[in-house]
């Protein structure tokens, strides 16, 4: 489901980054550690075709990522990558209920109303669909990011550092949260952390 | 919900930041909308009431004076002239004139002017009759379409005159005895026409008889019995060089047979050099008053200029501050698949619909400070305005307030459109 080899990036600065090859599958879960500064972040811009590879390729759903660019590459991270950062961020003049919407939209498929009816209800936000995202609390607004990098079902989902402003309660419900949506739509889901928290519950690490 | 919606609430969530920007927008887009109505409906009226008229006559004074007080009905005469003076004018084989139109003013009705004159104006102005007809007897009067309409006037009225032609609504106001009749309604004609009151010129001879007892030569009146006040007396137009020369009227409107000819372009000296008489040619003395007009409006056009760079700057920043406080948002939308096209686009709708609630909020301004104008100037300058008529000029101005608030948005736009995902996604 995704792929990854060879991959290394040089910064302008002349700092060159290898990684070490990727190879994950549906529905697997993987946790991408190591400290700051060895590049974590880099590598998931990587994955993500945020950012060109200096050597290297990148392959989701069998799709060579070097071989798309602009328009393209923006309509294909929309539909098969979901991404959550580590501080949630909106569309902050829209409600939560529109910016699932507008992540439809902007993938390039019609508003799903049932689907976002659907999945705010499950992750408990049924009653803050028309919120305003900045009315939420921090672990809400988390939820509504998970609600957000599922809504299309897409093949990936990146989390960059999810749970490093949450307390140990809502770590364990996000990361749960995670798991099980990923597992619903049997998404690979790669989280980067040096969150200690999470290792014990995710087997499968990488270390950079 | 598309990228107009999104870029609609964008502006709404934070509807204060744009406010300025919409404020000076409508005010720079009011402010060139008034200036290019009023200069549209003022050229069209002075268009209207030059009625191919070559030359305005008159006793010596201001030019200017007579020709406003003449064709335009505004200000006071110079002075009367005598019939004596102005003979030759009527002449049929005169060389330069081909036809002249005599008028006398001085008396109004409620603030509308009653000039004494000759049916034949009529169509020199172009003005006809909606009912009855043509003023023929002293006393009978044509009244122009505002008038009838604004005082109730019918077929058949009757009304007593005010001596002075603006009527201040006070109780010393000499009010002149004699009973005018209308006879006639004007239908509206867009000139001044629609704010006179006509009779014949010897009707001002009447009804100033009684203030002017010691100067009234009645030997000379060959057999009309003027003192009588006999209302339906007969004047024929062309009987006016028949009565005595030391009568008095105000001026001449005077068309010329043609108007390039060499005499014809030295006619006003000759005039104003050779005799007692004063020659104005209105359409130069117009030109002059729309030289005044312009100077003033190229004024007002270096302050329009300097209120529109502000207002498309103020589009601009606010933009631009607002692209520093929105990076995150912008970035996420590229990652949930937004291309650069859709973020330039969105930055570009929102300097757009600024520029649109500006442009009609600016053209409500103007019209509806048309609309409290239209009741103040017309009393004072007979100069109507109308509130509601809507120039082409005003959808060109659309056009261009489309484009000051494209240009305004754009440099934010491009901003925009680079942002880079990685480094501000991270970035925090």
């Amino acid at each position: 489901m995704l792929s990854s080899n060879n991959l290394s990036f040089n910064y302008p600065g002349g700092e060159v980054l290898k990684f070490p090859d990727l190879d994950c599958q549906a529905g697997e879960t993987r946790l991408l550690l190591g400290k700051s500064g060895s590049g974590k972040t880099t590598l998931l811009q990587l994955l993500a075709g945020l950012r060109q590879p200096t050597t290297g390729q990148v392959i989701i759903k069998g799709q060579n990522l070097n071989d798309l660019s602009g328009t393209a590459l923006d309509h294909f991270r929309g539909q098969n990558v979901g991404m959550i950062f580590q501080t949630a961020h909106f569309l902050r003049a829209l409600t939560v209920w529109e910016n699932l919407a507008m992540a439809q939209q902007l993938a390039g498929k019609a508003v799903d109303r049932s689907r976002i009816d659907g999945l705010l209800e499950q992750l408990d936000l049924g009653d803050k669909a028309n919120s305003l995202t900045g009315r939420l609390s921090v672990g809400q607004q988390q939820r509504a990011a998970i609600a957000r990098a599922i809504i299309n079902q897409p093949a990936v989902i990146f989390a960059d550092e999810p749970t490093s402003a949450l307390d140990d309660d809502n770590t364990q419900q996000v990361i749960q949260l995670l798991q099980s949506q990923a597992a619903a739509v049997n998404a690979t889901l790669l989280i980067v952390t040096h969150d200690n928290r999470l290792t014990g519950i995710i087997p499968q690490q990488t270390q950079l | 919900m598309n990228l107009l919606r999104l870029s609609w609430k964008n502006l709404t969530f934070k509807p204060l930041n744009a406010l300025l920007s919409v404020l000076l927008f409508a005010l720079s887009i009011g402010l060139i909308s008034l200036l290019l109505s009023l200069r549209e409906q003022a050229d069209e009226q002075f268009d209207n009431n030059l009625a191919g008229i070559n030359l305005v006559v008159g006793a010596k004074g201001s030019p200017l004076e007579l020709t406003l007080n003449s064709m335009y009905h505004v200000g006071y005469a110079t002075g009367n002239i005598k019939l004596g003076q102005i003979k030759a004018f009527f002449n049929p084989k005169h060389p330069i004139v081909e036809d002249v139109v005599p008028l006398s003013v001085g008396d109004s009705y409620r603030g509308y002017r009653i000039v004494g004159t000759v049916p034949k104006i009529l169509d020199w102005y172009g003005a006809k009759l909606s009912s009855g007809t043509v003023w023929q007897h002293d006393f009978e009067v044509v009244v122009g379409e505002e008038v009838a309409r604004v005082n109730g006037l019918s077929l058949g009225n009757k009304f007593k005159s005010n001596h002075g032609i603006i009527d201040e609504g006070d109780e010393n106001n000499i009010e002149h005895d004699d009973d005018f009749t209308v006879v006639g309604i004007l239908a509206p004609s867009g000139t001044v026409m629609d704010q006179l009151v006509l009779a014949t010129n010897q009707t001002y001879w009447h009804s100033h008889e009684a203030h002017e007892e010691a100067a009234a030569d009645h030997d000379d009146h060959e057999g009309h019995d003027h003192a009588g006040h006999n209302h339906t007396e007969d004047h024929a137009p062309t009987s006016l060089m028949e009565e005595d020369p030391e009568k008095e009227i105000t001026s001449l409107l005077v068309r010329y047979k043609n108007a390039s000819s060499f005499q014809a372009l030295n006619f006003p000296r000759n005039i104003n050099e050779n005799t007692e008489l004063l020659a104005a040619n209105p359409a130069y003395e117009i030109s002059e008053v729309r030289r005044q007009f312009d100077s003033g409006q190229r004024i007002l056009g270096v302050l329009v200029m300097a209120i529109t760079i502000v207002s498309a700057l103020s589009i601009f920043i606010a933009l631009f501050t607002s692209l520093r406080e929105r990076r995150y948002e912008l970035a996420l939308m590229r990652t949930m698949g937004a291309g650069r096209g859709k973020l330039f686009l969105l930055i570009i709708m929102e300097g757009l619909i600024v520029a649109v609630i500006g442009y009609l909020l600016g053209i409500l301004l103007s019209h509806g400070i048309m609309a409290i104008l239209a009741g103040n100037v017309q009393d004072d300058f007979r100069y109507t305005v109308s509130a509601t008529r809507f120039l082409t000029e005003e959808g060109w101005l659309f056009a261009a307030a489309l484009f000051i608030g494209f240009l305004a948005a754009v440099i934010p736009a491009v901003q925009a459109s680079k942002t880079d995902i990685a480094e501000t996604l991270t970035d925090s």
